[in-house]
């Protein structure tokens, strides 16, 4: 088949850094390209400069042929490529409708003629297969269907090519499935499509070619069908990649945390967490898997003091922390790493010296009647700097902000285990991150648990939660519909159970209560 | 350019902006930017370029009095801004802290060594309590500041014509009875070394409040805690810090400095309560301190003598045929330049890039 | 308060309404397109300079002197903020602290060009401003004639209109759904092709628009001339109605006649038995008061554009 996209030489500077190098990538038509690569590899920039948001520093764009200059998404539209973003670009209490049209509105005279365009967006998604509600406003609308919505948008542009920025992050792997086959239908009406992701199963299951990049530049193009995960892998890194952690098997002692019958209400004021029971032991991870938006969030927050509960008991070994305050736990002994490392775990525009004493910079030997003892505090974080490898530009007189993804979260868990709590909170520690700072910090993570920790670990990366957990808990609608043994059950399994389809009996707990759910 | 050399050159450039804008405004309304300038020169230090009269004390006196109360309104903004807060309400707080001193200073019969701090501790606990209540509003209620701080300020207008008329017995309806001696900070020797001027002890209570400012922001732990809520308060939160407490808490201080100063103002540079007419613009005079300071405490010791002296020149420049409202213009523009700080940030970039070629490599 | 009292003062609400719905409707279109605008204040003192000015100016020569004036407000407030659009789209200022400026500005440039033109810190007082006007007919009706038809200044008329286009515009044109899109998300609206500098610019300019003529409508239908103090915090009370009429036009309508309401109260307190008692300055206050207690109760439960007031930087993803 021809190339309907070429890619050629293309170079993109931002400031201090070379986001594409030299770049060609030359797409056949009716096909499902893969473009892999790790978090900053390069693959978003690319596409954007396709898609007319970015333009190139250097080198050429052809469309079915024909040279052509992406200036923006409107000329992008105009030529039939169209972008779905990994953070939807979906305003919230537009409806579904408004957001198909918007830029593209139908008329009558000088008014919107909304008639017309619920007609042709229910058109288009009985074409495809992609059944919306047209009516229905986004913030009241499942993530799956959102993710349609954003598909639709393209679609109903006429759109021929199509960019997918890592599509599966926020699915179940049942919904994953489901994209896929959408992908293929497409195909067969005759599209194309661009994937980026780092998902290596998902390029096996459902892509022709992959190109993969590394730090900006093209490491090459190879037939999937040819190429197996672990070389993927190999090229996307530069080196021999492991994809399990070591691990011996664990030997769980006494429950350190123990919730039950927790009720705690989320942000929209119904109940988020109901009902909920669960316990950790000393020595063993237990991984908390489920859908975003399932009521991880709002059990986490309740563990750590940040919001109140309706009901139910949260206790910390024996002691009943359920209306302690924040620092009250953690002078227990409750450590968290918090889910977004930039909104909750550090204070960007503090040093890093600063950072790691945001929890007890009041005490000492860091503060003496109310007044900060600088030399305490930079000898503090001298210490941590060197024993958690923690790079930064100016040691502990770097401001956060200036420091890397990885580094920022090295210096968080960095902090938190050096506080040696009994019990772990640890939420989506690698998120965002690359492989070589995901293996130093998994192996940290089985560390503590090693030194008989108790460690909840939440995560929305089911790899993760397979990889480093002992045991596995699933959560849907705001309870627990299933724990399971880590080394018994599989990603079939948990994905029916993280959308509701199935509720699985778990061992009764040390204390013998039953279980909530048969 | 690193952070520490840009927050110097920002402000100047901003400064030196706002002078230029003013100076083509002078310009294109038929005056002379000239006589604008020769005015400042004197207002700051009695050297008249023109006539050619050499340093004049009194000049001095009547330019550091005009400084003294933006330095602190100064702080007020500035205390508020690091701890993540836009507060306008300096000008009614310094009002409160006016009314305050006003009370003491009638109803209390006491020996100076006594009375004058009293005066001043109630100044500055009017401005305290009058920045707690938005403080207050938008810890519990999430009521945004700037608004609600505004209200307050004309609300503190009209509450102090009030008792000024009605309570404290306003002689004229303009101001109130002359204050004891034991209430003023009045100083005969500071009058007589400056030809004078109304040049009082009051310095000595702003230079503390600099110095307390510096000290609570950068040596405490409770600065600590303030300024991490001003950055990012879920992380705050998240960290175990009590952001309500602080909130209520940065705001009370911010008004006990702008209240000290309108004790300063009433017992300093008056010795009676005013009947004020309107807002006298010492709150956006502090504002246009603190930016360009840039919330530091030296920045804004410096940047209030710059702005208190283009103050005490205003009547120079009127009687040069200047209207003195020139000065505010220039105010405003350096703060408009300010806040323009990324758009200039953007341009100097540019320059600078322009010399030094793209590196590849690491995102650090 | 008797039936009389209430028939008297109507009209005087109606008229300290007209400029707060005005200004108010502009900082909707802004913030709508997601440029929070405090500077109203200043581009209200802006136009009533400037409706002014021209008014005193050309009184003498036509009759339609005040319009002109009013003409000349809406324009001249349009300039002035231009100076925030170009601040807070182009150069990426903080919003706030730019509209604080411009307040500042606002002042001493109106002050200084009356030094100019008159010599001295005021306009000279104008002898007419817009005149009051009956409808012919509606006028007559009981009640309701005195109320909204008889001896009322026209610019409330004016402001109504614009309520109903603001609606019109915003909820059901093109124009309208893609700048709200800019106000809620701009990054969605970029990625379909809008051009989110430019409807910022739309936005701020409208607001510039109405702000200028609710502030020439205020000086000319409630004053003499235009001094510092004129306009007195009427452009914080509009952003005030704003929030408190959740960014809506017809909340806007409503929050505006009750701070138009409450000022006329202040007038007419000497003649209402309960409030006869109470000093002037309660009533100067009470604007101000109810503008506090207003946000307490709806800074919780309404929320505004969601990307109003942050910095949009095109590269953002």
């Amino acid at each position: 088949m021809p190339n309907i996209v070429e890619m050629l030489h293309i170079t993109k500077d931002f400031p201090g850094i070379r986001a594409n190098d030299d770049i060609t990538l030359q797409v056949e038509e009716r096909s499902i390209h893969a473009l892999l690569g790790e978090n900053g590899a390069g693959k978003s920039t690319l596409m954007s400069i396709l898609f007319g948001l970015y333009q190139p520093d250097a080198g050429t764009i052809r469309i079915r042929g024909k040279e052509v200059k992406v200036s923006d998404p409107n000329v992008a539209t105009a030529l039939g490529i169209g972008m779905v973003h990994q953070h939807f670009k979906l305003v919230h209490n537009f409806t579904v409708t408004e957001n198909i049209i918007l830029g593209m509105e139908p008329r009558k005279g000088i008014l919107v003629d909304m008639h017309k365009a619920e007609q042709k967006v229910e058109e288009i998604s009985k074409l495809y297969g992609l059944a919306v509600d047209p009516k229905a406003k986004i913030d009241e609308i499942s993530v799956s269907m959102q993710q349609r919505v954003e598909i639709l948008k393209m679609l109903y542009r006429d759109a021929e090519i199509l960019i997918f920025d890592e599509p599966t992050a926020v699915l179940t792997p049942q919904e994953i499935r489901e994209l896929m086959q959408i992908m293929r239908r497409l195909v067969e009406e005759g599209k194309t499509i661009l994937l980026i992701t780092h998902k290596l199963r998902e390029i096996k299951e459902v892509a022709d070619v992959c190109s993969i990049l590394r730090r900006g530049k093209l490491v090459g193009t190879v037939p999937v069908a040819d190429t197996d995960e672990e070389r993927m892998a190999e090229m996307m890194v530069g080196r021999q990649v492991s994809f399990h952690v070591q691990k011996t098997r664990a030997k769980p002692g006494d429950v350190l945390l123990r919730v039950e019958g927790l009720n705690v209400k989320n942000q929209k004021g119904v109940l988020g967490v109901r009902n909920l029971s669960l316990s950790v032991r000393a020595g063993e991870i237990l991984g908390l898997c489920g859908i975003d938006g399932n009521g991880q969030t709002e059990l986490v927050h309740a563990i750590t003091g940040l919001t109140k509960v309706e009901s139910g008991h949260i206790f910390l070994r024996d002691i009943d922390i359920t209306h302690l305050s924040i620092n009250e736990r953690s002078d227990l002994g409750l450590g968290h790493i918090p889910e977004d490392r930039q909104k909750h775990g550090l204070i960007l525009d503090f040093t890093l010296g600063e950072n790691f004493v945001i929890h007890n910079y009041y005490k000492e030997p860091f503060a003496h009647w109310g007044i900060l003892n600088k030399k305490a505090i930079l000898d503090n974080a001298q210490r941590l700097i060197r024993e958690f490898d923690v790079r930064s530009g100016q040691g502990p007189l770097t401001p956060a902000r200036a420091m890397s993804g990885g580094n920022q979260q090295k210096a968080i868990v960095a902090r938190e285990i050096d506080r040696s709590p009994d019990v772990f909170i640890v939420v989506q520690p690698t998120r965002g991150l690359d492989v070589g700072a995901i293996e130093y910090i998994h192996k940290r993570i089985i560390g503590e648990r090693d030194k008989n920790k108790a460690i909840l670990l939440v995560s929305l990366e089911l790899d993760e939660i397979m990889d480093l957990s002992d045991r596995i808990a699933v959560i849907y609608n705001g309870e627990i519909v299933g724990i399971v043994d880590a080394a018994t059950t599989n990603e079939n399994e948990l994905g029916l159970m993280m959308s509701g389809a199935l509720h699985k009996a778990h061992e009764a707990t040390q204390t013998g209560r039953e279980p909530a759910h048969v | 350019m690193p952070a520490r050399k840009e927050k110097i050159v920002l402000p100047l450039i901003a400064v030196l902006l706002g002078f230029l804008l003013g100076s083509l405004i002078v310009i294109l309304t038929g005056r002379s930017p000239v006589s604008m300038y020769a005015a400042i020169i004197k207002g700051f230090s009695g050297i008249d370029i023109i006539n050619g009269q050499p340093i004049n004390t009194r000049y001095i006196g009547e330019f550091i009095i005009q400084a003294m109360p933006i330095i602190l309104t100064g702080l007020s903004f500035a205390f508020a801004s690091r701890t993540g807060l836009f507060s306008i309400g300096a000008e009614g707080q310094l009002m409160m802290g006016s009314i305050s001193a006003t009370a003491v200073a009638i109803l209390v019969q006491a020996p100076k060594v006594i009375h004058l701090p009293m005066v001043l501790l109630a100044a500055i606990l009017g401005g305290a309590l009058w920045g707690a209540i938005p403080g207050f509003l938008k810890a519990r209620y999430n009521v945004h500041e700037v608004v609600v701080t505004i209200m307050m300020n004309y609300i503190a207008l009209h509450f102090n014509n009030y008792m000024i008329l009605n309570i404290f017995g306003s002689v004229d309806k303009v101001k109130t009875v002359p204050f004891p001696d034991s209430a003023l900070l009045k100083s005969p020797f500071l009058e007589s070394i400056t030809r004078n001027s109304r040049l009082n002890w009051g310095f000595i209570p702003v230079l503390l409040a600099v110095l307390i400012f510096s000290f609570i922001i950068n040596k405490t732990t409770f600065g600590f805690s303030l300024r991490a809520v001003g950055h990012n308060k879920e992380a705050a939160r998240y960290a175990g810090m009590k952001v309500n407490r602080n909130i209520i808490a940065s705001m009370a201080i911010a008004g006990a400095f702008a209240g000290l100063a309108g004790g300063i103002i009433t017992v300093g540079t008056f010795n009676f309560g005013r009947v004020i007419q309107a807002a006298e613009g010492y709150g956006f005079d502090g504002i246009a301190v603190a930016l360009v300071g840039g919330n530091e405490a030296l920045g804004i010791l410096l940047a209030g003598l710059l702005f208190g002296g283009l103050k005490a020149a205003q009547p120079l420049m009127q009687s040069q045929g200047i209207p003195r409202e020139i000065a505010g213009i220039i105010q405003a523009s350096i703060v408009l330049f300010v806040a323009m700080k990324f758009g200039i940030k953007m341009v100097l970039d540019k320059f600078e890039r322009k010399q030094v070629p793209t590196t590849e490599g690491e995102r650090v | 308060m008797t039936f009389e009292v209430f028939l008297q003062m109507f009209p005087i609400a109606l008229m300290f309404s007209a400029p707060i719905i005005l200004t108010a409707l502009g900082g909707l279109f802004s913030e709508r397109s997601g440029i929070v605008n405090i500077a109203l204040e200043g581009i209200m003192m802006v136009g009533a300079f400037t409706g002014a000015t021209i008014t005193v100016l050309l009184e003498n020569s036509t009759p339609a002197a005040a319009w002109i004036g009013l003409l000349g407000g809406l324009l001249s407030g349009v300039a002035f903020s231009l100076l925030h659009a170009v601040a807070s789209i182009n150069l990426k200022a903080d919003q706030v602290i730019s509209g604080t400026a411009l307040n500042i500005l606002a002042g001493g440039l109106t002050v200084y060009l009356c030094q100019i033109i008159f010599h001295q810190q005021r306009t000279r007082a104008f002898s007419y401003g817009i005149k009051k006007l009956s409808v012919p007919g509606l006028s007559k009706i009981p009640v309701l004639g005195r109320m909204f038809f008889d001896q009322v200044y026209p610019t409330f008329y004016i402001a109504i209109a614009i309520v109903l286009l603001t609606w019109f515009v915003v909820y059901k044109t093109p124009l309208g759904l893609r700048m709200r899109a800019c106000g809620e998300h701009p990054q969605a609206a970029a990625s379909m092709g809008i051009n989110v500098a430019k409807m910022r610019y739309f936005g701020v300019l409208i607001s510039g628009a109405l702000g200028g003529l609710g502030g020439a409508v205020m000086v000319l239908t409630a004053d003499i001339q235009y001094t510092l103090v004129s306009i007195h915090g009427t452009g914080f009370i509009s952003l005030a109605s704003l929030v408190f009429g959740r960014w809506n036009p017809f909340g806007v309508l409503g929050a505006g006649f009750f701070f138009g309401f409450s000022t006329a109260l202040s007038f007419y307190a000497k003649d209402i038995p309960l409030l006869s008692g109470l000093p002037g300055e309660f009533f100067y206050i009470l604007p101000y008061l109810l503008t506090i207690i207003a946000l307490l109760f709806f800074a919780g439960k309404s929320v505004g554009p969601k990307a109003a007031g942050q910095i949009y930087e095109s590269g953002e993803r």
